[in-house]
């Protein structure tokens, strides 16, 4: 591959352009609006101190005689809390924003575990062969067979009966990035061994046996560059999953507590008040929930279609 | 014998894995056997007890804990039942449709259906059946004095009324079995979980089977068929559809884990008496026989499941040899 100078960046961009990847971006004007769409919301979470018009943590920004306000557009509603209040006064668009600062922030946490984990395991199974492979496919196939969310629901129950509840609250981030961290692993490690065997008969590698490189460099320097595109694609998809998962863990009573609510346990505290008619409390963090996860979901289809020509079987 | 060996062996690594979990989390908090023996003997006397299907009494039951579990399974089984009937009924069709007719819009409106399906957490379909089917929506977006106007909102709105919570008064059968398929009361509350479920195992198998039909279409006998002047009815639901049931049976087998936590989530929203509540309520009573009790009756379930799905498999596809090799 040629050399570009490094403080010249145009050649570079030249080349982006021209490129196949560039060409279909162009092309796609669904892959562009939910790349938009994705950008605004991860912006808008991580951005939420500076954002929102209320911080939901303060008590004294609260006021119970707001509480159970509708969104602005619905009769009874006022354009001082846009998409209405909760039945603790606190301001819905605020909430959201922070409890999806949280979603996010546990969603890349735990992924950045799983590739971890993952890719290591992948490495020195596809690496090593013979009985290291054998044992760590034996595991991610027990793994995958008791399924991710699963896994992830039977962790927090255990550590939560093990530990108390008070003592889940108080660790609830870490908790959770170590669960859905070390339940969702076997993905990454399936698709890194994957294509690890399939770089391993290459010349390359060959050359850097024979050079007599230690192990550790081959994998790490060698190896690990050029398996990092199917990488890519599923770390797209594995943190729409986290996601999911830590909402389904909150909804469950196995997540965030509501004193640091997370989108999950946005839902879970407003689906108590649906039958008094509050359908926003719940719903308009449900809403915020699905649009992220789907325009990760479709973000990731393009993904693997322009990396990967040849059509995987979905 | 060679396959079904390698896959007994398989599930039961797992059941071991589980029931590994399971004597630690009750050795570490509630330990039965005295602490001077060693912590093989404790784990050996624990699946010992395990095979002999004594878990021991439940905390707050006050009886034996395998009783609980019985008597929460029936519910459990006839909400799967009823949403796995439900997904078949409509995946079979789809599935079949998007596959032969990729680009018609049924089919391009029921991809952009299940990429939504699959992005949307079971929890929050069921929060909203609840909203449009038991409490009901009343909207106003169009002018309601006019005719169309009225006529269109009405249309929007939804009455509510359905039952979303319980079971209702299931009738008894047998023992601690009692079902709600018997009157239409009972299925009536049956209705919105189900449907729910089902949401979310659609966009799944839809996808699997589509998926599946894609690639067994493209293959020579269908091909054959295809010259020798079949119907293309014919060709797609009997030959084609028959082979790529299969693999959705076997994958459908491998999701075990996942339709469980699926049920799981909409018990919880339904408050639907099953299994999943159950193991919940155990959790916020520290309940930890039960808990355990739960753990090793679904790894029971899954062990038994994927031996059968192995055995129909062996019956179904004779290519598959008993020798463990596959052509």
């Amino acid at each position: 591959m040629k050399r570009f100078p490094t403080t010249r960046l145009a050649p570079h961009w030249q080349r982006l352009q021209g490129s196949h990847f560039a060409y279909r971006w162009r092309r796609d004007r669904l892959a562009r609006l939910c790349a938009l769409i994705l950008t605004l919301l991860l912006g808008a979470a991580l951005l939420a101190p500076w954002l929102a018009p209320s911080n939901p943590y303060d008590l004294a920004q609260i006021r119970l005689l707001d509480s159970e306000l509708p969104p602005f557009w619905v009769a009874g509603g006022t354009t001082a809390h846009w998409l209405g209040t909760d039945a603790q006064g606190r301001d819905m668009l605020s909430s959201i924003l922070y409890g999806a600062r949280v979603s996010v922030a546990i969603g890349f946490g735990a992924v950045l575990l799983q590739a971890l984990v993952g890719i290591g395991l992948g490495l020195l199974a596809g690496f090593r062969g013979g009985s290291v492979d054998a044992l760590i496919m034996r595991l991610t196939d027990i793994q995958l067979s008791l399924s991710t969310l699963m896994t992830a629901i039977v962790a927090g129950a255990v550590v939560k009966a093990a530990f108390g509840g008070a003592f889940y609250g108080d660790y609830a981030v870490l908790m959770l990035v170590l669960i859905i961290g070390l339940s969702e692993w076997p993905q990454f490690a399936r698709t890194v061994r994957a294509s690890v065997l399939a770089e391993t008969r290459k010349d390359y590698v060959e050359a850097a046996r024979t050079l007599g490189f230690s192990h550790r460099r081959i994998m790490l320097r060698h190896l690990l560059p050029n398996v990092l595109s199917p990488i890519l694609v599923i770390s797209a998809v594995q943190i729409a999953n986290a996601i999911m998962t830590e909402a389904a863990l909150s909804f469950l009573g196995l997540g965030m507590p509501e004193t640091q609510p997370s989108l999950g346990s946005l839902i879970k505290s407003g689906f108590d008040y649906l039958q008094s008619g509050s359908w926003w409390i719940t719903l308009i963090p449900g809403l915020f929930l699905v649009v992220l996860v789907l325009s990760i979901n479709l973000l990731e289809d393009w993904l693997r279609d322009t990396m990967n020509p040849r059509r995987y079987k979905d | 014998m060679g396959f079904l060996l390698r896959r007994l062996a398989q599930t039961l690594l797992v059941m071991g894995a589980i029931s590994v979990i399971g004597f630690a989390l009750l050795d570490g908090l509630e330990p039965a056997v005295p602490a001077e023996h060693s912590i093989w003997q404790r784990y050996l006397q624990f699946a010992a007890a395990a095979l002999r299907l004594d878990f021991g009494d439940s905390a707050f039951f006050h009886e034996p804990a395998l009783d609980i579990v019985v008597r929460y399974l029936p519910a459990t089984l006839e909400l799967f039942m009823t949403s796995a009937l439900l997904t078949l009924l409509l995946a079979i069709p789809l599935g079949v449709y998007t596959a032969i007719r990729p680009r018609g819009l049924l089919a391009r409106c029921c991809l952009a259906g299940s990429a939504i399906g699959i992005s949307m957490p079971v929890f929050l379909t069921a929060i909203l059946l609840i909203q449009l089917f038991a409490i009901g929506v009343n909207v106003t977006p169009f002018p309601p004095g006019t005719d169309w106007g009225a006529w269109l909102n009405a249309l929007l709105s939804t009455d509510g009324g359905m039952p979303a919570y319980g079971r209702g008064n299931p009738v008894h059968v047998w023992g601690s079995w009692y079902t709600n398929f018997s009157t239409w009361q009972g299925l009536g509350y049956l209705l919105l979980p189900a449907s729910a479920l089902a949401s979310v195992m659609l966009p799944l198998f839809v996808r699997l089977i589509r998926a599946e039909m894609l690639e067994v279409l493209e293959s020579d006998y269908v091909k054959f068929a295809r010259a020798k002047g079949l119907s293309s009815a014919r060709i797609y639901f009997v030959h084609a559809l028959k082979n790529a049931l299969l693999p959705v049976m076997t994958i459908g087998g491998m999701q075990f884990g996942t339709l469980a936590a699926y049920t799981l989530l909409t018990e919880t929203v339904f408050q639907w008496p099953g299994l999943g509540l159950m193991f919940l309520d155990s959790i916020e009573r520290s309940d930890i026989r039960l808990l355990v009790t739960y753990l090793m009756v679904m790894g029971g379930i899954l062990v038994v499941t994927n031996v059968v799905i192995d055995l129909l498999y062996l019956w179904l596809d004779p290519r598959i040899q008993l020798n463990g090799r596959t052509p």
